[in-house]
């Protein structure tokens, strides 16, 4: 009962709900009470992934299987900002409210955890995303090969993105008039055509399919005819 | 008998692709390598949309986004705030990233308290801050946006602040920019914020090259301007510094600072796909010779 008909029931009237707010006016404020529940269950998910972090990296750790140093690492950065944040250790104090401790600005870089975050974080994560212009190079000497026809229009297309998204573009085929009868040979004529009609159309078919889909799927979940999400082998209903 | 030196590239090792990859990303840096831009039909859209809003109008900036994509995001998002502020637009920032307050705080030192210091907290801009629940956190603002914030990111009510007191729902806002990096970001803007009042208010979007093709299809309509990478955000310092010039140009400059070593890194690019595929040619006649 508690684990299949409850969460069917809270289902299909959230989703009514949704679906009524948007054609009857009184029911908006019925939709707001189920938005400001499902916000709070998204911050109930940050609980649940950090408790899934310590469950992947505590296991890693305890049978020591390979990189299980790193797992040390990621717990004991993971404690660290989790106490300096929570505790707000070394916030600098709210002249308002000097006296309070917990009153104080802790995401200021004077502060433990805002140092952390300016320092080591944010430098590292961006470290991170700039490791991939590397791989990309070498995936792109590597893999990029002009092999069939697919591929051959595929590295076409890439060429003139890649020229057209910099002052190459211009200093290449700038030259050519826009209002001639070339023009549709300057780079940046070809890189609108590519991405806003080309690109747009294949993206717009793409974005209607997954609507249909989510409608659909949306749907079954309400009228309870799709239970995929509930626990597997769960009391019956 | 031995392989051309064309084929044997087939077996180059790849840590000289990762060297040619970072003297092209090292060497523009360093030189201070600066290129022309000239502002896309998207970056005058963008630019146009903002000067459309009326002086004095409110206009809410989403920070969507986090420090992974800031080196190509956080150029258009300065440029951003001050084309708003030096059109003396009320500014109301919010996040529904977790990391995209931190975000929006720096671009708040950086930008408005260095170049427009007259910018009072409370009655011409405000810091929401982060609320969980992505685009639900949208639906709810659509309709109740005291519901969803009832105080702003240091937990002063939104009562006090004049700027926010009297906001109901979206439709105070006469503007919308979401600069992200993915989702929740500019497309869930659209979906669920234009969605639920289309001519409310206008959208612009500012996106990272790789997410580009899932915001495209809104675009003119639904979204009147899109920033795309660091290219959209240079044009877009462009139009933006042409008209409301700043002392430290280098701070509403990053993104055409940025443009140097994309262009080598671009022109590396198109060299290694060049001689990767010659290499593969050379390897194939080879062994057909054999």
């Amino acid at each position: 009962m508690l684990q299949r008909t409850v969460p069917i029931m809270i289902l299909c009237l959230s989703g009514a709900v949704m679906v009524l707010a948007y054609f009857i006016t009184s029911a908006v404020s019925w939709s707001e009470t189920v938005n400001v529940w499902f916000n709070v269950l998204a911050a109930v998910a940050y609980v649940l992934g950090a408790g899934n972090l310590l469950t992947v990296n505590l296991e890693k750790i305890s049978s020591q299987r390979p990189g299980w140093g790193y797992s040390a690492i990621t717990l004991a950065a993971f404690f660290f900002m989790l106490t300096v944040g929570l505790f707000k250790i070394g916030a600098v104090p709210d002249p308002a409210h000097p006296t309070v401790h917990l009153a104080g600005d802790y995401e200021t870089a004077a502060s433990p955890y805002g140092w952390m975050y300016d320092w080591v974080f944010s430098p590292l994560t961006s470290t991170m995303f700039a490791l991939l212009a590397f791989y990309v190079a070498s995936a792109a000497f590597r893999a990029f090969r002009a092999k069939n026809i697919e591929s051959i229009l595929l590295l076409g297309t890439a060429f003139i993105i890649l020229l057209a998204q910099t002052a190459a573009g211009m200093f290449l085929t700038g030259w050519i008039p826009e209002g001639s009868a070339f023009a549709f040979l300057r780079l940046d004529w070809m890189k609108i055509a590519i991405t806003e009609y080309i690109q747009t159309a294949g993206m717009r078919a793409i974005t209607i399919g997954i609507a249909l889909g989510v409608a659909a799927t949306s749907l079954r979940l309400i009228l309870g005819i799709d239970k995929s999400y509930l626990p597997k082998g769960g009391g019956a209903a | 008998m031995s392989d051309s030196p064309l084929a044997r590239l087939n077996n180059l090792d790849r840590r000289w692709i990762f060297l040619a990859m970072g003297l092209s990303i090292a060497i523009p840096i360093l030189l201070k390598l600066r290129f022309p831009e000239y502002p896309g039909p998207m970056a005058r859209a963008t630019f146009n949309a903002v000067e459309a809003v009326p002086e004095g109008s409110t206009v809410l900036l989403s920070f969507d986004y986090d420090p992974a994509s800031a080196a190509e995001l956080q150029p258009m998002a300065s440029a951003l705030v001050h084309h708003c502020a030096a059109r003396k637009l009320k500014i109301v920032f919010m996040a529904l990233w977790p990391l995209g307050k931190k975000q929006a705080d720096g671009t708040i030192d950086r930008v408005l308290k260095e170049f427009h210091p007259g910018y009072q907290y409370g009655t011409d801009y405000v810091q929401l801050g982060f609320q969980s629940g992505n685009e639900g956190v949208i639906k709810l603002m659509a309709t109740n946006v005291p519901e969803q914030y009832k105080t702003d990111s240091s937990g002063t009510a939104l009562t006090s602040l004049p700027l926010v007191a009297g906001v109901k729902d979206l439709s105070a806002f006469k503007l919308v920019a979401s600069i992200s990096a993915g989702y929740p970001g500019a497309k869930e803007w659209v979906q669920y914020g234009n969605g639920a009042m289309p001519e409310a208010f206008s959208i612009v979007g500012g996106s990272t090259g790789v997410q580009v093709s899932q915001l495209l299809p809104y675009y003119p309509k639904q979204m009147e301007g899109m920033l795309v990478a660091v290219k959209g955000a240079a044009e877009y310092e462009m139009l933006v510094e042409q008209k409301y010039p700043v002392a430290k140009p280098e701070v509403i400059g990053q993104g055409r600072v940025r443009m140097g070593p994309q262009l080598v890194a671009h022109l590396l690019m198109i060299a290694l796909i060049v001689l990767g595929n010659l290499a593969m040619i050379a390897g194939r006649s080879r062994g057909g010779a054999r």
